[in-house]
């Protein structure tokens, strides 16, 4: 069987089981990265540049991690997903910094995936898989039914994470009800956490921040249990439209969450040279001053960054969150 | 209304003319220097680009002048620019000063809202006046262009660059100065007439490409005169970028046909670079091909340090370097960038394109 490989890493964390089901409907095999590790790391520092940001490295050390196993590697040059915004100039470039840095790839499936000034988020994914597909197929009819297949995983998904799931478990196929028993209600801290996905779900990367913060007693709110509407609705409130989808994305949670009057503080884990993220940062930080009550913590996370002197810093954060409730 | 802007290299001089040929009152903040910087630098979020952070500190020292209102350009992505203007307003107002600021927007997202913005500016001038005072505004970008072309390319070769240095700041100023367009065309015939006369080398120097971001290629402030340095070590460099082809793709909606070198290289990025990265990315990879096929001696890339679309363009130079075998060279600048260590980099680099050079003289 063919063999399509995709590195667990940046939209691996948005798109996965829309991949997924499409290529197996397709009748494909998919095969994933492992887990992010230390020597997958590794590779990926050593074969980018230092200044790239640190997901796009670790994007690196995953598709060397698969890329022996596959015949195709799935690398869509990812533009705009919705009109008019943009993801990031490192994603449009993504196959071609691959290309240039690393020998012996199998063959790299860079379809473009735009939506233009005036597609939208669904038509943007049936175009790119239109063209992937004519790769493998000539029947149309199967590239359409599993283009179906694909989307409605996607929608799957989606729904799952709205429920409030925590966005690994809604990447595995776990029932709803099991997860949702899962989530401890009894913990007595609340935070919003705000954060890129490829950041806050890669259990390396993030040195667990989820279960650490659990294990202090707080439970998390993700941007991803926030309906696009909701974001889209508060980014709105901008001066100027962002035309950064996942800035958007951050922007649109922080003001969400500053509303939410459930929550204890907020968190926002960025990782180093993440570009969009320097002014969208400085915007969030900016307003949070506005709610007092609020407590906000950055944390920049780079390939240096120790997992003790993070658990200090949560420490230290959720005590002071608890003194405050005190007084 | 007291207008400024902030600095890009020799961009001073083309706005100032422009203004007040609109009748504004124009408050240029001083030439960016190390108190900009420090200004600017603590003003701004830490990993925002170096620009950035210059035009904060331009603003605050125009703003100790009395200016009131500020003229900057936006922007549509990906690159960050075209947020630059939201996030510096968001820090002047934290900072309780009250300026204005006038964005204008390129004109393709909306015509509309251009002329709208530049009929608050200039109040009830007419079009023709408008359009008189852009086309003495282009005359000196174009001028400014036609000298430093000249600087570049004699610095290397004439037996006193520091003389012909001072020509071209005279030059400079008088093209500031100059209140119609006869007098421009006159500083530029003498500067050109007495810079040709000096007595040159007979060897021929290396030639080196520039290519990169806009503002640290033609903010000599920014790249801690790389030009200058390159010419006087005797390399003849080319730029990539011009004052008035900027002006002409991004503020004139790319109206006119303007000629240089490097006009028709971006159509070289592929198959290094098959997408617009935003910014300067495309044009980078493109003219560094571009360069590499015309036999330069080597290519330097210049870029804020964290500039997203200038990391992809380095990010596939490796290839291109391999193909061509050319010697690429890049620089991140910001703040932080030493003086030293930019000159120790830089001779190590001519060195070696030195070698280079010799080794395939020997081949041939
Ligand atoms: S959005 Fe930020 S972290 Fe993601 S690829 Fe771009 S620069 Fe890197």
């Amino acid at each position: 069987m063919v063999k399509i490989g995709i590195p667990r890493a940046l939209f691996y964390y948005y798109y996965y089981p829309l991949w997924r089901a499409f290529f197996n409907s397709l009748g494909l095999e998919v095969i994933l990265s492992p887990q992010t590790n230390k020597a997958i790391l590794d590779d990926g520092i050593k074969t980018t540049l230092s200044e790239a940001c640190l997901p796009v490295k670790v994007f690196f050390g995953h598709a060397m991690a698969v890329a022996e196993q596959v015949d195709y590697l799935f690398v869509p040059r990812i533009t705009r997903v919705e009109p008019k915004a943009y993801i990031c100039p490192k994603f449009m470039g993504l196959p071609d910094m691959l290309r240039a840095r690393l020998q012996n790839l199998p063959v790299l499936i860079d379809t473009v995936v735009d939506a233009g000034r005036e597609g939208d988020s669904i038509q943007c994914w049936e175009d790119c898989f239109q063209e992937v597909g004519s790769i493998f197929t000539r029947d149309k009819q199967l590239v359409d039914s599993s283009i179906k297949a694909a989307l409605q995983a996607q929608g799957q998904f989606k729904k799952r994470l709205n429920e409030g799931m925590l966005l690994p478990q809604a990447l595995e196929d776990i029932d709803v009800a099991e997860v949702a028993a899962a989530l401890q209600p009894h913990l007595t801290l609340k935070i919003g956490l705000i954060g890129h996905p490829y950041n806050l779900y890669d259990p390396y990367i993030s040195m667990n921040l989820i279960k650490k913060l659990y294990t202090l007693g707080v439970s998390v709110v993700t941007p991803e249990s926030l309906t696009d509407n909701e974001i889209e609705d508060k980014s709105n409130k901008l001066p100027k439209r962002l035309f950064w989808t996942l800035g958007k994305r951050m922007i649109g949670s922080a003001l969400n969450f500053y509303q939410n009057r459930r929550l204890d503080g907020l968190i926002y884990l960025t990782s180093f040279g993440c570009g969009p993220e320097a002014l969208v940062e400085e915007m969030v930080a900016r307003w949070a001053k506005q709610r007092d009550d609020l407590p906000l913590m950055m944390l920049t996370i780079d390939e240096h960054t120790g997992e003790a002197g993070m658990l200090t810093r949560l420490e230290a954060f959720t005590e002071m969150i608890k003194r405050r409730h005190k007084v | 209304m007291k207008i400024t802007y902030p600095h890009m290299g020799h961009l001073y001089i083309v706005i100032r003319a422009l203004l007040t040929n609109l009748g504004l009152d124009v408050v240029l903040p001083p030439a960016t220097s190390r108190r900009t910087v420090e200004l600017g630098v603590r003003h701004s979020p830490e990993f925002a680009c170096f620009p950035f952070k210059l035009n904060m500190g331009n603003y605050l020292e125009a703003k100790e002048m009395g200016a009131d209102t500020i003229l900057m350009a936006g922007g549509v992505g990906p690159c960050r620019f075209g947020y630059y203007a939201q996030v510096q307003q968001q820090i002047l107002k934290d900072l309780g000063i009250e300026m204005e600021m006038v964005v204008l927007e390129p004109p393709d997202v909306s015509f509309r809202e251009v002329k709208d913005k530049i009929r608050y500016l200039i109040g009830d001038l007419s079009w023709w006046q408008v359009i008189k005072a852009t086309r003495f505004a282009w005359c000196k970008a174009r001028a400014i262009d036609t000298v430093e072309e000249k600087l570049l390319y004699l610095r290397p070769r004439v037996i006193e660059p520091h003389k012909l240095e001072r020509y071209f700041r005279e030059a400079l100023q008088e093209i500031d100065t100059a209140d119609n367009r006869r007098a421009v065309q006159q500083v530029v015939r003498s500067f050109l007439k007495k810079s040709e006369m000096m007595p040159q080398h007979s060897r021929e120097p290396l030639r080196v490409g520039l290519v990169g971001e806009i503002f640290t290629v033609l903010e000599p402030f920014a790249n801690y005169d790389l030009e200058k340095r390159l010419g006087l070590l005797g390399v003849d460099v080319t730029r990539s970028i011009w004052l008035s082809a900027w002006i002409n793709e991004h503020l004139l909606g790319g109206l006119l046909r303007i000629r240089h070198e490097c006009v028709h290289d971006k159509r070289l990025a592929a198959p290094y670079l098959n997408s617009f990265v935003g910014g300067h990315g495309k044009e980078t990879v493109g003219c560094t091909v571009g360069f590499a096929q015309r036999d330069y001696d080597g290519v330097i890339q210049l870029a804020p340090l964290t500039c997203m679309p200038e990391i992809v363009a380095h990010s596939v130079f490796p290839a291109i370097s391999k193909d061509y075998e050319i010697p690429l060279l890049t620089f991140y600048l910001d703040e932080l960038s030493g003086e030293a260590g930019i000159q120790t980099r830089l001779e190590a680099f001519i060195d070696l394109i030195a070698a280079y050079s010799r080794n395939k003289e020997g081949v041939l």
